[in-house]
């Protein structure tokens, strides 16, 4: 015979009511913002439908052009390259910071990291526009491009990046690397051995998230990437994300237009959303 | 399943011969009244979970007696314990299955009021625990939970039970400093104080002296034996000595296979002198557990 | 093949010149920051109407807009994240479903985007609510954005308490209200800031959830259904739209950076005296 044990204080059910109430408001939250997006979405879906998004003449939505797929590329292609760049140097950035640098600066650096994980990603992408695209421009013209979009992506999300590796090589069992002193390994034996393996779960995760975030920003790729629809054919060419063409055409978009603009918002969500579970169950959270 | 043997008549059995109360040198336990009992317990099953932790103890707690549960760690006695107060409550997955009887009613009915039930059985825990509060705040924050609202009667309750545990030369003149600041000894008795005010009918005590000291242990152990009578007791301890210090009753405990069971209870100087289980003898003297 | 001691030099010196260039870009934009911007800052800038779309003037009317959105923001996400994470760490079992798909659905709503957020925002808040461009409109926004950051980082703090008080609490027959106001929360207090704190940078920093919410009208706000400019959307603002308005753009970020470093390092600070406090009880 077992017994449900019912507490008779009455504050305490009151309680346990609002607590419950508050937590089915933040669960709402997430709902809510799949219902609206789909809402939304729903007559672009029902009228131009998914194949069209990729196969129509252009983005002309005015002329009832739909097609996302230049953007999509521009997206992955500026969020692959920045995740190139900072993954290594966030990975090795962490790695100076527990193996390398003297304790006094690795714990300097680790508060310079976290400073820069602070920066809004609209300062860097003033910082893009009025100092990176001018040298690029004075190289390759017109210099706000994909070039562009993907170092400042880098720069933004190396925090990330570096915040996580440091993380999961502090997670390393101390023991693995002891034992690994005690036989003798040469530093880069240990690193990439012992230490890299262990953390690799962690590692992963941390990129996983950094992509979820590149892939994510709005303002900072908007302000130095050109913003124009196309294909790139090049490093150089000017380039719009799909963040970006939300940010842009929101102000003025009508009907379908509008529509086909939360079309591209929940591809996003669910593109982002899905890489950050990765990365969660992957043990690459950042906290806070 | 064990044998329990439960002697419990043999103290009013032996009422009339002259010499059961003379308790010896060491057993300074004060002498057992009428065996009344404040707490019966019946077939108490205790599981986390599936596992269970507890089996089949049946047994009485007589009024005004400091019972000692004694046995190796995780032999059940602190799970015996949390189920007198439904501190059983608190831990996700816990079952409790029995009965477990104070003054006649069935704590564990459905309609209990757990919170009533608590302020009548106090417990105090290995490690001290007091709230990063004032003492003040410690001791009258759960009598305004109860109801006492009335500054002169709370001040005189603080007052009250700080003397009954002997802190209240010590700490008087820093009434609204922090508990935490008190030293580990103090911050026991501060526990028990805070138990105490609530004039509760029983106190639990789970190693109480087992993070302290040896000094603050004894005068924490002094204290315990000085409640005797105006209160029921049931203190767990690995300390045997201390058990046969001060214990009127002890229950033995011994876990097989993780589940413990009640093997032997009854006067406490029976427990010691003359076992009846030969578990009991063999922990008694050292030889297991 | 190389040698080992070569490899552990090539390593070497990766992971220094990693660092280097770590350090460089950092510093690079700071002196950028501060040589571009630091000549705009004075107290006349923090204190003077916004003009000629903000290539002169300061910018007054964006710093009340910014307090206001943050205000909305926080009093509406701050009860709701206390209450979910109290619910989280004293109520319900780590491991119980409800736990579980409440704290999954919290994780993922950390991960939107923010300008889904804002798709959201306009949809549901300035649209179907009928808010329009407002500051209540952007509030609510953030409001749905920091929640994630308030309840994570409020649940740890709680997780913090040591078990012995609650167990303390309930032998003394108090109710589970009374332990959490009396004793659970103002031990947790330092966390429940330093929540506090991160939700506020985030919200501070953000540019595209607000962009369709609270808008661009950098007049001073005279309610929470006017429009108003936030701090990062006028950076954004001077710099893309603005010809000229480099400067002013890059005195906003600095005073942004600024508040920023402020806001982390409170939270900082009280994160660590929660830690010390926890220390010493141990």
């Amino acid at each position: 015979m077992s017994r449900s044990h019912v507490n008779k204080s009455h504050a305490d059910d009151i309680l346990r009511i609002a607590l419950m109430s508050a937590a089915v408001l933040a669960v709402g939250v997430l709902l809510l913002i799949l219902l609206f997006l789909v809402r939304e979405s729903w007559p672009a879906l029902q009228r131009i439908g998914l194949y069209r998004f990729v196969s129509d003449a252009g983005w002309h939505p005015l002329e009832g052009a739909f097609n996302l797929a230049p953007m999509l590329i521009a997206t992955f292609a500026a969020a692959l390259g920045a995740i190139l760049i900072a993954g290594p140097i966030g990975i090795a950035s962490a790695v100076f910071g527990r193996f390398y640098a003297p304790p006094v600066i690795a714990e300097t650096f680790r508060r310079m990291v976290a400073l820069l994980a602070g920066i809004p990603s609209v300062v860097f992408g003033l910082w893009g526009l009025t100092v990176l695209v001018p040298i690029i421009a004075k190289w390759q013209p017109p210099g706000a491009s994909l070039l562009a979009g993907m170092l400042i992506l880098a720069f933004m999300v190396l925090p990330t990046v570096a915040l996580t590796a440091d993380a999961a090589l502090k997670a390393v069992p101390k023991q693995y690397l002891h034992g690994a002193n005690a036989l003798g390994i040469s530093q880069a034996g240990l690193i990439f051995n012992v230490a890299i393996p262990a953390a690799r779960s962690g590692l992963i995760g941390g990129i996983l998230l950094a992509t979820a975030r590149a892939l994510g920003e709005t303002m900072a790729v908007l302000m130095v990437a050109g913003n124009v629809v196309q294909v790139p054919n090049s490093l150089f060419d000017p380039v719009r994300v799909l963040t970006a063409n939300i940010a842009l055409e929101m102000a003025y978009a009508t009907t379908e237009h509008r529509s086909a603009l939360f079309v591209s918002g929940l591809a996003l969500m669910l593109l982002v959303v899905g890489l950050a579970a990765m990365a969660g169950k992957l043990g690459g959270r950042l906290h806070g | 399943m064990t044998q329990i043997k439960q002697t419990p008549t043999h103290c009013c059995s032996e009422v009339n011969n002259s010499n059961a109360y003379t308790l010896g040198p060491i057993e300074a336990g004060p002498p057992c009244c009428e065996p009344d009992p404040a707490i019966r317990v019946q077939n108490l099953t205790l599981s986390y979970g599936g596992q269970s932790a507890l089996d089949n103890v049946s047994l009485d707690i007589y009024r005004g007696c400091i019972t000692a549960l004694i046995g190796p760690s995780g032999c059940g006695k602190t799970s015996f314990l949390s189920s007198i107060n439904r501190l059983t409550d608190l831990i996700p997955n816990c079952t409790v299955t029995g009965k477990v009887e104070i003054e006649n009613t069935d704590i564990h009915a459905a309609d209990m009021d757990v919170q009533a039930l608590r302020r009548r059985v106090g417990m105090i825990f290995q490690k001290p625990n007091p709230f990063p509060l004032s003492i003040r705040r410690n001791i009258q924050m759960p009598l305004r939970e109860h109801g006492v609202k009335d500054r002169a009667l709370l001040e005189t309750k603080l007052q009250t039970a700080l003397q009954d545990v002997g802190l209240w030369d010590e700490v008087k003149d820093r009434l609204d400093s922090s508990a935490l600041s008190l030293s580990g000894g103090q911050q026991q008795r501060l526990c028990i104080a805070r138990a105490l005010a609530l004039q509760p009918e029983i106190l639990l005590m789970d190693e109480p002296c087992s993070a302290l000291d040896p000094l603050s242990s004894a005068v924490v152990e002094d204290l315990i034996l000085s409640l005797s009578g105006r209160y029921t007791v049931v203190i767990v301890t690995h300390n045997l000595a201390q058990a046969r210090r001060i214990a009127n009753y002890a229950g033995f405990f011994w876990a097989k296979e993780r589940t413990g069971k009640l093997v032997e209870f009854g006067r406490c100087q029976q427990i010691f002198e003359s076992p009846a289980h030969e578990l009991t003898a063999a922990y008694v003297s050292g030889a297991r557990g | 093949m190389a040698s080992i001691h070569q490899r552990d030099l090539l390593l070497t010196g990766f992971v220094w010149s990693a660092a280097a260039l770590v350090i460089g870009s950092f510093l690079w934009l700071l002196s950028d920051m501060l040589l571009q911007g630091a000549g705009q800052l004075s107290w006349d800038f923090l204190t003077a109407e916004t003009e000629n779309a903000g290539r002169a003037g300061g910018i007054a009317p964006v710093l009340v807009s910014t307090l206001l959105i943050l205000a909305v923001a926080i009093l509406v996400a701050g009860p709701i994240g206390l209450a979910t994470a109290v619910l989280l760490s004293e109520f319900i079992a780590k491991d119980n479903r409800i736990a579980r798909a409440i704290g999954m659905s919290i994780d993922v709503l950390a991960g939107v985007p923010s300008i889904v957020f804002g798709l959201f925002g306009m949809a549901f808040f300035s649209a179907y609510l009928g808010l329009g461009f407002s500051i209540l409109a952007g509030g609510l926004t953030l409001a749905c954005m920091v929640l994630p950051i308030l309840i994570r980082t409020i649940e740890e703090g709680l997780s913090a308490v040591p078990d012995e008080w609650r167990k303390g609490a309930a032998v003394l027959g108090m109710s589970r209200l009374s332990a959490l106001f009396y004793i659970l929360l103002p031990a947790a207090a330092p966390a429940l800031a330093a929540g506090l704190m991160l939700g506020i940078g985030r919200a501070m920093a953000e540019t595209a959830a607000l962009i369709f919410t609270s808008g661009y009208v950098d007049r001073m706000p005279s309610s929470l259904h006017d429009s108003g400019r936030a701090l990062a959307v006028h950076i954004y603002d001077l710099s893309m739209n603005v010809a000229g308005g480099d400067a002013n753009a890059y005195a906003s970020a600095l005073v942004l950076v600024i508040m920023l470093i402020i806001i982390n390092n409170i939270a900082l600070m009280l994160a660590n005296s929660l830690l010390q406090k926890r220390i010493s009880l141990a």
